[in-house]
């Protein structure tokens, strides 16, 4: 095979065995390179993927970008003066060499001058970034209402206290506790147009497993359908009902008795009461004041 | 050639041990004042540089950026921020003043295993072993540009073991040290210099740079070469000195001039005759050899 061409011409055999022989290593280099590229390729893949519980630090671009622009050099991790930020390394499960901390271990402390952006060469970490309440690491959710000790019914507060935007971030929802019948119940409630996802509530929470936990904002956030229109925030920009207008309601009650609804509730009008005085009757006076 | 053993006896013998180790000992000084430079900080809190190889901050002013990092990112479809621009810069041309691969043989921590594995080679007498063809680190350079387009990250620092080592050292090794190992067994039992000499992708883009560099290794007594080949039993890419040393009356200068060389000096240690030496570019004429060619000629 191939030896026609020599035979009219004699340096046409070598010169085609060595072509042959280029192309052939060629074609074996291309492939193993190709073969090694998607091993790594889909490695990468893999192991690229961040842990749920894995926050970055502030600044941080979107996952997909941060992972195109941080050069794992860890100059943010130097720049954080509370050793909080760790690097990811090998078997660590995070993205390796990436910056990552876990809320449960410790979480943000939120300094003022934000030292862990500005060090960053590549901006992985957004330069943009000025205000420490404008960063947004992950959003706070409560996890676990049937742990939390809020939810029990008992006083706690400390996620609420801990906040670092405390009384915005989270706040206490007073609400009746229908199993004693007579106490209220403060429940955390996580704002996020607030939170900074700085995870110091999840550290600070008190119990085994935390009951409230810092994830990625796309892990907790829902989304209403971009139809969706609050009727009473439409009612109150346009000053009146956008549909058929409002109709009193009529409450069936007796004379000298009012309902004034989203109110005071239940209004005695006359200070005495038609009914006929009876020993329960002078008890309510007293609560009324008289 | 002479066994391994043997390699560089006739330059101790000529220039005394210090002469013949010369290089090889500035080197690895070399590459513990980096190691340390880098360890200063989180062991004894002494901050001259921060970070590591992929970027760094020399006394909280001078960025530094490596190349084949700064590569990926722009692959991978990142606008480069202004100090991974300055810092990419600063490096890249302190190597194309140097030498491309100066990075490999001074600079980069993995080259001690590579070397240990090498050594440990040829004592144990393995031979054989995988081949590679020569361009092969510019393919791998290639693939890994291709790779961070592909998949939009820097997909190959999840797999580079010069980054991984280095970041090991500084920053808690993790697994890595198993990355050092199959590194070594790599270069030890699947190819000769496998890693830095053939596949290393970051010696592939600093082979590029080093191309340009004005530092060289020169061959320039080449004419008292007693083709002992110990220069070639030492150096990492053999088959670079082949042209300059042996280039006499073909035409070719005595300047080392591919960009493979990592200018490491182990040439120059291990030559009885003090036939090489670092100098530059320039003067690649071959009038002052062709004279001493001519004589020997006829």
């Amino acid at each position: 095979m191939g030896t026609k061409v020599s035979d009219d011409n004699p340096a046409g055999g070598t010169s085609q065995a060595t072509r042959r022989q280029f192309l052939a290593e060629m074609a074996r280099t291309a492939c193993g390179i190709g073969l090694l590229g998607l091993g790594i390729g889909v490695y990468a893949q893999r192991a690229g993927a961040l842990p749920a519980q894995a926050l970055r630090p502030p600044g941080a671009l979107p996952e997909e970008e941060f992972l195109a622009a941080c050069t794992r050099c860890g100059l943010c991790i130097r720049g954080c003066p509370y050793d909080m930020l760790h690097l990811g390394r090998l078997g660590d499960g995070v993205p390796l060499g990436t910056p990552y901390f876990f809320a449960r271990q410790a979480g943000c402390e939120m300094c003022e001058d934000i030292p862990c952006v500005p060090v960053c060469p590549t901006g992985a970490l957004s330069h943009e970034l000025t205000d420490i309440n404008k960063a947004r690491m992950g959003l706070a959710v409560v996890s676990d209402q049937e742990t939390c000790i809020a939810f029990l019914g008992l006083r706690c507060e400390v996620c609420f206290n801990i906040c670092p935007i405390r009384g915005k971030a989270i706040t206490l929802e007073k609400e009746h506790n229908v199993r004693s019948g007579k106490h209220a119940r403060f429940l955390p409630v996580v704002h996020s147009e607030h939170c900074t996802g700085c995870g110091k509530c999840e550290e600070g929470c008190i119990l085994e497993e935390a009951a409230i936990r810092v994830l990625p904002k796309h892990l907790v956030q829902g989304k209403l359908a971009s139809h969706y229109r609050k009727g009473w925030e439409e009612k109150a920009k346009a000053g009146e009902s956008l549909v058929t207008p409002d109709l009193e309601h009529r409450y069936n009650l007796p004379e000298g008795v009012r309902y004034e609804h989203g109110g005071k509730g239940l209004i005695l009008e006359k200070a005495e009461t038609p009914a006929p005085s009876g020993p329960a009757d002078v008890l309510n006076r007293g609560l009324e004041g008289r | 050639m002479a066994s391994y053993s043997e390699v560089g006896k006739e330059a101790v013998q000529a220039k005394g041990w210090f002469g013949a180790y010369k290089w090889l000992i500035l080197r690895r000084l070399s590459q513990v004042s980096v190691f340390l430079l880098f360890l200063l900080g989180p062991l004894a809190g002494v901050w001259i540089i921060k970070g590591n190889l992929s970027s760094s901050l020399l006394l909280d002013r001078v960025p530094m950026t490596e190349p084949i990092l700064f590569l990926q990112m722009l692959a991978a479809g990142m606008a480069p921020a202004v100090d991974a621009l300055i810092g990419v810069l600063i490096v890249s041309l302190f190597y194309l003043l140097v030498g491309g691969r100066v990075f490999c043989s001074w600079v980069c921590p993995l080259n001690w295993v590579t070397d240990a594995a090498y050594w440990t080679r040829e004592r144990l007498g393995i031979r054989g072993g995988a081949r590679f063809s020569r361009g092969l680190r510019y393919w791998m350079l290639g693939m890994v540009v291709v790779l961070s387009a592909v998949t939009g990250t820097l997909a190959f620092e999840m797999f580079n073991p010069v980054s991984i080592v280095q970041r090991g050292i500084i920053f808690g090794m993790g697994l890595a040290w198993a990355v050092i190992l199959a590194v070594f067994l790599f270069d030890l039992l699947v190819a000769k210099r496998g890693w830095c000499s053939h596949l290393c992708p970051m010696g592939g883009l600093y082979g590029l740079i080093g191309q340009l560099s004005p530092l060289r290794i020169r061959a320039d007594q080449r004419a008292s070469c007693n083709d002992c080949m110990d220069c070639f039993a030492v150096c990492p890419e053999p088959q670079v000195i082949k042209p300059a040393l042996k280039g006499a009356g073909k035409g070719v200068g005595p300047v080392i001039l591919a960009g493979e060389c990592t200018n490491c000096g182990r040439c120059i240690d291990v030559c009885s005759k003090d036939v090489f030496n670092f100098g530059l570019r320039f003067n690649n004429e071959e009038k002052v050899e062709s004279l001493r060619g001519t004589t020997q000629q006829p």
